[in-house]
């Protein structure tokens, strides 16, 4: 139970600590705080205690706007690199390792789930220590991928809420990586949204000896994959559509648009429909 | 129904009886003698007393505003009503906000979510006269409701509710039954009115705490 107001346990003069009060405490309920500022002495009356608020309030909301910001795209694209680089890293060590480590032990599984296996074991011989130790950093580096992924998923959200909301943080991670930024995702026409990540069909295409791509890394989004191929285009088109509207918002505006992510269900269940026709 | 003392109906060029509150201009709204023109079709509340809807609000009260964005209305709140809070979760609109609160006394933006009270609670005093809410989420009744515990027991609710938050395939005038059904879990409501033409699929609610 806390019924402490802001100004409690800290000194109300000094502002840092009185804007850090109001940014990170909580309360259970409201209380008639000015009363009880002036009943605690920390005040002389009700209206110095609202020109302390007034300053607490605003410290306290620029620094959590600026934290906010800070937390940026181009952070959020150098993971989305990084676990596209760990992911191949990883494989091709713990394939070389799983190799090396069949020669000395048995029933040894493939890829990283075998070097992990391995990577516990206690070694008998300068040859085992070697094979062990290689088997050690390929899991490492699957781990490393792991965290990193952690990162998008919870970076994403603050990064590009709405985008986030409709894609899920790591497509729309990979997304805004592909573009370069959030800034560049958001002048992107929807068409090429669309076909991010499939550059090499796309121009293959245009080349003129193959067909045009469908959909590019957007592909992994459950309305895409889950729709049936001959409706594909349809919902890789309506949901490119509204990932590039959801990346403006959070470009230029910031706020939270709910809407849009019943705008697309509602638009995917007219698509889906189709199929039954 | 009457306007609250700090906002009157003032001429504007060759528009009359135009809603205005005096203060710095915050937005690029036209100023005439000091009045600040306050645009009905860009602020919820402003089309709220201009559907003739009795708000109960008062000069000088104490608010608790839930969903101030940049702060367009709540610059004008502010101009009439005592101390104010302005609760407004995304960042960027915040940063227009903060501009809005370095001319007025007695504004305290908070970047929170309205949806989680007891984040602020500590913050925002009990008592309030009156909440202004307007958010542009799912669960618009239950943000009401789980604020009401800042409104004083003969303060007042004055929501914009939009139909398309909750549910945008669904039939506004269904939405907006549901929403007053469960709004009144805590409230009893006073008057509503569909917000056409200033803004669409929007509901204005005045309640009172039950």
């Amino acid at each position: 139970m806390t019924t402490h107001g802001w100004f409690a346990d800290t000194a109300v003069r000094d502002a840092d600590a009185a804007a850090d009060a109001v940014r990170n405490g909580h309360a259970d309920a409201p209380e008639n705080w000015p009363a009880a500022a002036v009943e605690d002495g920390v005040v002389d009356d009700a209206d110095e205690y609202y020109d302390r608020l007034r300053d607490a309030t605003r410290a306290a909301t620029r620094a959590a706007v600026r934290e906010r910001e800070r937390a940026d795209d181009q952070q959020l694209v150098h993971a989305v690199r990084t676990i596209a680089d760990l992911s191949d890293a990883a494989n091709e060590v713990a394939e070389r390792a799983v190799e090396w480590a069949r020669t000395l032990f048995d029933g040894v599984d493939d890829g990283i789930a075998g070097a992990r296996d391995v990577a516990g074991r206690s070694a008998n011989s300068p040859t085992e220590e070697r094979a062990i130790a290689l088997c050690e950093r390929a899991t490492g580096l699957a781990d490393e991928r792991d965290r990193a992924q952690g990162f998008v998923e919870t970076h994403a959200p603050t990064v590009a809420p709405n985008l986030s909301m409709l894609a899920g943080p790591v497509l729309a991670a990979r997304l805004i990586a592909l573009a370069g930024g959030l800034d560049d995702l958001a002048k992107l026409p929807s068409g090429t949204v669309q076909v991010l990540g499939a550059e090499d069909a796309l121009f293959a295409h245009l080349r003129g000896h193959a067909p045009s791509p469908k959909h590019g890394v957007i592909y992994t989004h459950e309305y895409v994959r889950g729709t049936h191929p001959d409706q594909r285009g349809s919902a890789a088109r309506a949901l490119a559509g509204k990932l590039t509207i959801a990346a403006r918002v959070d470009h230029y505006s910031g706020d939270r648009r709910p809407d849009l992510e019943a705008e697309l269900d509602a638009r995917m269940e007219r698509i889906r429909a189709r199929e039954t026709e | 129904m009457s306007l609250p003392a700090g906002v009157q109906r003032r001429s504007f060029g060759d528009e009359d009886g135009v809603l205005a509150t005096r203060g710095e201009p915050a937005y690029g709204e036209p100023v005439v003698d000091g009045w600040r023109r306050w645009d009905a079709h860009r602020s919820k509340l402003g089309a709220t007393f201009e559907l003739g809807l009795d708000t109960g609000l008062s000069g000088g009260d104490a608010v608790l505003y839930l969903g101030a964005a940049n702060g367009t209305t709540v610059s004008h709140v502010a101009d009439f009503a005592g101390p104010t809070y302005a609760v407004e979760f995304a960042p960027r609109p915040v940063t227009d906000l903060l501009a809005v609160a370095d001319s007025r006394e007695r504004l305290f933006p908070l970047l929170k979510d309205a949806r989680a009270p007891e984040t602020y609670a500590h913050v925002v005093e009990s008592g309030v006269d009156a909440i202004v809410q307007d958010v542009a989420t799912r669960g618009q009744a239950d943000v009401a409701l789980s604020n009401r515990q800042f409104l004083a027991d003969d303060g007042r609710l004055v929501a914009a509710l939009k139909a398309r938050s909750e549910d945008v395939t669904a039939d506004p005038a269904a939405v907006f039954e549901d929403l007053l059904g469960r709004l009144s879990d805590g409230y009893e409501v006073r008057a509503t009115a569909r917000m056409e033409p200033f803004h669409e699929d929007h509901l204005a609610v005045v309640a009172t705490p039950r």
